[in-house]
């Protein structure tokens, strides 16, 4: 990408440095120099028009299909990516790590590890911004958004919000702590905390009342969650749908609109009832629940 | 085409109200126009000049902040209403509403816009909603926060969502829809003027670049604005009405639960609004591009390069314009693909762009180039619409705008590009009929000191914005010193703080020529650039019904500069061709 943003910048100082130095030349070659001069007969070139129409014109589509590359990778997080999970608000970000560590304006990630995001944002629109890893993604409330980055170098790197969001947006400010994968595991360690995200999930899943509808052996008035996040859905109308987690959060805070056969529709919603952080601890149950095996109670 | 009947139905009005207040003369409504967006504009700068010295030195004392420094949220709602100031009441209006009114008609050879009632309406309107917008300061709380693109939900909660955000923002909401009124009307006016009132002759081929410019703004106009009004009177409806339009449910702010709204999409308000935002740029801009064109002509004494790829162009650029909106929105969680769509759309418009930019070298080429001020702030005008598209490049690359989006990059650009380009053309519209307008020249020397320190001073200012956006800098920050990552970058805001201040001082120059000129300039021929539009065909300034009953008839093209054979280098769109070669 910085490949591509050189090009640019050798482009645009080729054409500004082309055009200026017309328009100097031409100011220079062609000023009036008396009332009576007048300019030679008019030329009207179409091969000098027809050329200026088609070189900018393949200059374009090369920078696209160059770019558009670029970008796709850059929008497909790798398999088997390291996640956190991310919640901004009005002006602090929250962060968690799957295996239960919680932070506020502050990550600690390995080094060369590939690192996704899963983020939503609890009032106003954020933008979690970290130049270093020349990447940046708006944080929206009431949906997820994502991004990736792998870091290449141990350091401290600034986290900015991007995204206009209110009085303090210039303070909501943090760093990325990059370590070796050695410190990272003493840091876990040291900062180890007493649930992970899937357990403090499965505590809310038992307190809030899921597990009596949702059971294991199908004999609940909910379908079975195990083995089924990552899926296909197929909803009452036929749409087919991929269990994620936009899917589970709407599901979980508006059941009515995901209607599924067989079913009666008697979940409630639980809305105002979770916040986003124990909505994403949910999530992080279910999905602890895919390989159709309970997850290992301390 | 209809022609206009000259009966006797036109008196001018003899009051002083009915002349120069409640005028129905699209000469008049042209230069209130005018001077409403002179006072928007020194306003729009005042503001800015406070937002930079407040960068650069937090804790200074300004005269509005008693017993203190500058709030955060003082400095977002100078940074908000200087955005919305600039936009609407000065690139909106001063280009199209202002030259377009006073020169649109008389160029195409009528003797007023088809609705001059309208017209007069329009104008009040947006008088209406300036004022509406100003007093967002003086309510509780202040002037909003938002920004000028005031995204939701931030712009729908109210009052909980930061100061500014209650009363300030509905009469900000209020004083836009007003302003969208206006520009409708005036839109529909444009369009039906200039396809109705055309003198004879005067046939699509033959009118000059600036009127195909606005008539093509206007078309841009009609469409954007109507999309503006309807998502503004949605927003109001979710701040008054309890509506969800844009806010989703379950939001937590500071605290509080919203429990009064659900199933709104903050996304929505962001295609409403780019789908109005990247027209309005061009609104902003293609009134100058045929402005340039007319200058760069006129003063090379040579006809425009390329008439018919002009007006392509503008056409092209124009449509082009609504299929781009969502290069705004790259980073906001899109899907690549459509990333991809508007990408390629994005540097399509490249295209039409090279062309302009092309044929303008191409009308000079060969020339015999007069350095009038005008002509300064035309090539002026050239230069930054190159810089700033060409920046434009890298924001078209969604790869690249991950990292530039929202950084200072961005507010470089698009003050290149659409705030100054805009400003240049609109003084280049000013040194070249000045003397129509007022019967007097605009002083040539003061003229050209205003010009350098115009155009050194602008590059000064947001050439190292560029920098900072490559270093990283977030935009809309209130703070740039509590953070230290951008401490590096402090000398550079200082340096930009400073150009600001002289470039800003030397506007004054200009406000002096124009009132001093006004008053003791030279007094103007009938045609004192030997220019060839009908304009010129009349006196300075104009008689009530432009043409005294005589409406011209027309036999050429726009640009016939320097035509073999003839005895002066410009041949005026009326003279008879039995008088051509003959003195006139
Ligand atoms: C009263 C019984 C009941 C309770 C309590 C309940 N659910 Fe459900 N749940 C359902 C039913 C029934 C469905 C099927 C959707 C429908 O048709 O409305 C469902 C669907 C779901 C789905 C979508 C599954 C799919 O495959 O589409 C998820 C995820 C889910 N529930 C999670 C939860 C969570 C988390 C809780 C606790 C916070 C919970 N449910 C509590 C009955 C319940
Ligand atoms: C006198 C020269 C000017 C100076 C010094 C200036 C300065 C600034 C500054 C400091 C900001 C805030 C940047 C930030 O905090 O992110 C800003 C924003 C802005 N300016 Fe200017 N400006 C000038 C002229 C203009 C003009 C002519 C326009 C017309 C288009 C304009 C339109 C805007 C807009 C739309 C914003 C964005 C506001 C927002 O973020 O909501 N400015 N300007
Ligand atoms: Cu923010
Ligand atoms: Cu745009």
């Amino acid at each position: 990408m910085d490949h591509l943003y050189f090009f640019l910048t050798g482009l645009t100082l080729f054409f500004t440095f082309l055009i200026f130095a017309t328009i100097f030349y031409f100011m220079i070659k062609y000023r009036r120099r008396s009332e009576q001069e007048r300019p030679p007969a008019t030329q009207q070139s179409l091969p000098l028009e027809i050329s200026w129409i088609a070189i900018p014109s393949l200059i374009c589509v090369f920078l696209f299909l160059w770019g558009a590359s670029l970008f796709f990778a850059a929008a497909r997080p790798p398999q088997g990516a390291m996640e956190i999970f991310v919640v901004g608000k009005q002006w602090m970000w929250h962060l968690q790590h799957p295996e239960g560590q919680r932070e506020i304006n502050q990550l600690h990630i390995p080094v060369d590890v590939p690192v996704r995001l899963t983020m939503t944002s609890e009032d106003v629109i954020h933008d979690f911004f970290v130049p270093a890893f020349r990447m940046k993604m708006d944080v929206l409330p009431g949906r997820y958004t994502s991004e990736w980055f792998q870091a290449t170098k141990p350091g401290s790197y600034h986290l900015f919000c991007a995204q206009y969001c209110g009085t303090l947006h210039s303070g909501m400010t943090g760093t990325i702590e990059v370590m070796t994968p050695t410190d990272y595991a003493q840091w876990l360690r040291d900062n180890a905390s007493t649930r992970s995200m899937a357990e403090s999930g499965q505590e809310l899943f038992t307190r809030l009342g899921c597990d009596t509808c949702h059971l294991a052996d199908g004999s609940g008035a909910g379908p079975v969650l195990q083995g089924r996040f990552g899926k296909q859905v197929t909803l009452r109308d036929g749409q087919n749908l991929a269990m994620d987690e936009a899917y589970t959060r709407q599901a979980i805070l508006d059941p009515a609109s995901l209607p599924l056969p067989n079913y009666r529709p008697v979940m409630p919603t639980f809305r105002g009832q979770v916040s986003e952080e124990q909505i994403l601890q949910l999530i992080a149950y279910i999905k602890s629940l895919g390989s159709g095996e309970r997850t290992q109670v301390p | 085409m209809v022609t206009h009947d000259s009966g006797g139905h036109h008196h001018p009005p003899t009051s002083f109200i009915r002349k120069y207040i409640f005028s129905t003369d699209h000469k008049v409504i042209g230069l209130q126009y005018y001077f409403l967006a002179l006072f928007s504009v020194f306003l729009g700068m005042a503001l800015s000049m406070l937002m930079r010295i407040h960068l650069v030195w937090p804790s200074a004392k300004m005269p509005f902040t008693p017993g203190g420094q500058m709030t955060p949220e003082q400095y977002l709602a100078l940074m908000t209403m200087h955005g919305s100031i600039m936009v609407f009441m000065v690139l909106t209006t001063a280009p199209q509403s202002g030259f377009g009114n006073y020169a649109l008609p008389i160029q195409i050879g009528a003797e007023d816009m088809a609705f001059p009632v309208l017209n007069m309406l329009s104008f009040w309107t947006t008088l209406l909603s300036l004022i509406v917008l100003v007093s967002a300061f003086f309510v509780n709380g202040g002037a909003p926060i938002s920004g000028w693109t005031a995204y939701p939900p931030l712009s729908a909660l109210g009052q909980i969502a930061g100061p500014g955000q209650g009363a300030g923002q509905t009469l900000w909401v209020v004083g836009v829809a007003i302003f969208c009124i206006g520009s409708l009307l005036g839109a529909l006016n444009f369009i039906t003027t200039t396809v109705d009132l055309r003198a004879k002759g005067m046939t699509l081929g033959r009118m000059p670049l600036t009127v195909w410019a606005w008539l093509v703004t206007a078309i841009l106009g009609l469409l954007a604005f109507g999309v503006l009004l309807a998502a503004c009177l949605l927003l109001l409806l979710d701040r008054i009405a309890g509506t969800s339009f844009f806010i989703p449910g379950g939001l937590v702010v500071t605290d509080t639960p919203i429990v009064s709204h659900t199933g709104g999409s903050p996304l929505l308000w962001q295609h409403l609004f780019w789908f109005f935002g990247h027209p309005e740029v061009y609104i902003a801009i293609l009134p100058g591009m045929g402005v340039a064109s007319h200058v760069l002509s006129t003063f090379s004494r040579k006809p425009v390069f390329g008439y018919k790829a002009m007006v392509g162009a503008l056409g092209a650029i124009g449509f082009l314009g609504f299929c781009v909106w969502g290069h705004h929105m790259f980073i906001s969680g899109m899907s690549p693909y459509s990333a991809f769509a508007f990408s390629l759309l994005t540097m399509t418009i490249g295209v039409p762009s090279a062309i302009k930019t092309f044929n303008w070298l191409g009308t000079l080429w060969g020339g015999r180039i007069q350095f009038t001020t005008a002509m300064m702030f035309g090539l002026g005008f050239v230069s930054l619409f190159v810089t700033g598209g060409l920046s434009g490049l890298f924001l078209a690359q969604p790869s690249i705008d991950l990292y530039l989006h929202d950084t200072y990059f961005v507010v470089a650009h698009f003050h290149l590009i659409m705030g100054v380009a805009a400003i240049f053309g609109i003084f280049a519209a000013t040194y070249f009929w000045f003397p129509k307008m007022f019967g007097r020249m605009l002083n040539e020397t003061i003229g050209k000191v205003h010009f350098w320190f115009t155009f050194v001073g602008v590059y000064s200012i947001f050439m190292p914005m560029h920098f900072l956006g490559l270093a990283g800098h977030p935009r809309r920050y209130a703070d740039t010193t509590g953070v230290n990552f951008l401490g590096p970058l402090h000398s550079v805001h200082y340096f930009i703080t400073l150009a600001a201040m002289i470039t800003i001082s030397a506007q004054l120059i200009f406000l002096f020529n124009f009132f001093y000129s006004m008053k003791a300039g030279q007094k103007a021929s009938e045609n004192p650039w030997n220019a060839t539009t009908l304009e010129w065909s009349i006196p300075s300034p104009p008689p009530f019904d432009n043409f005294a009953g005589r409406i011209p008839v027309v036999y050429r093209g726009p640009y016939e500069f320097s035509v073999p054979g003839a005895t002066d280098d410009y041949i005026p769109q009326h003279l008879t061709p039995e008088r051509v070669g003959k003195a006139h």
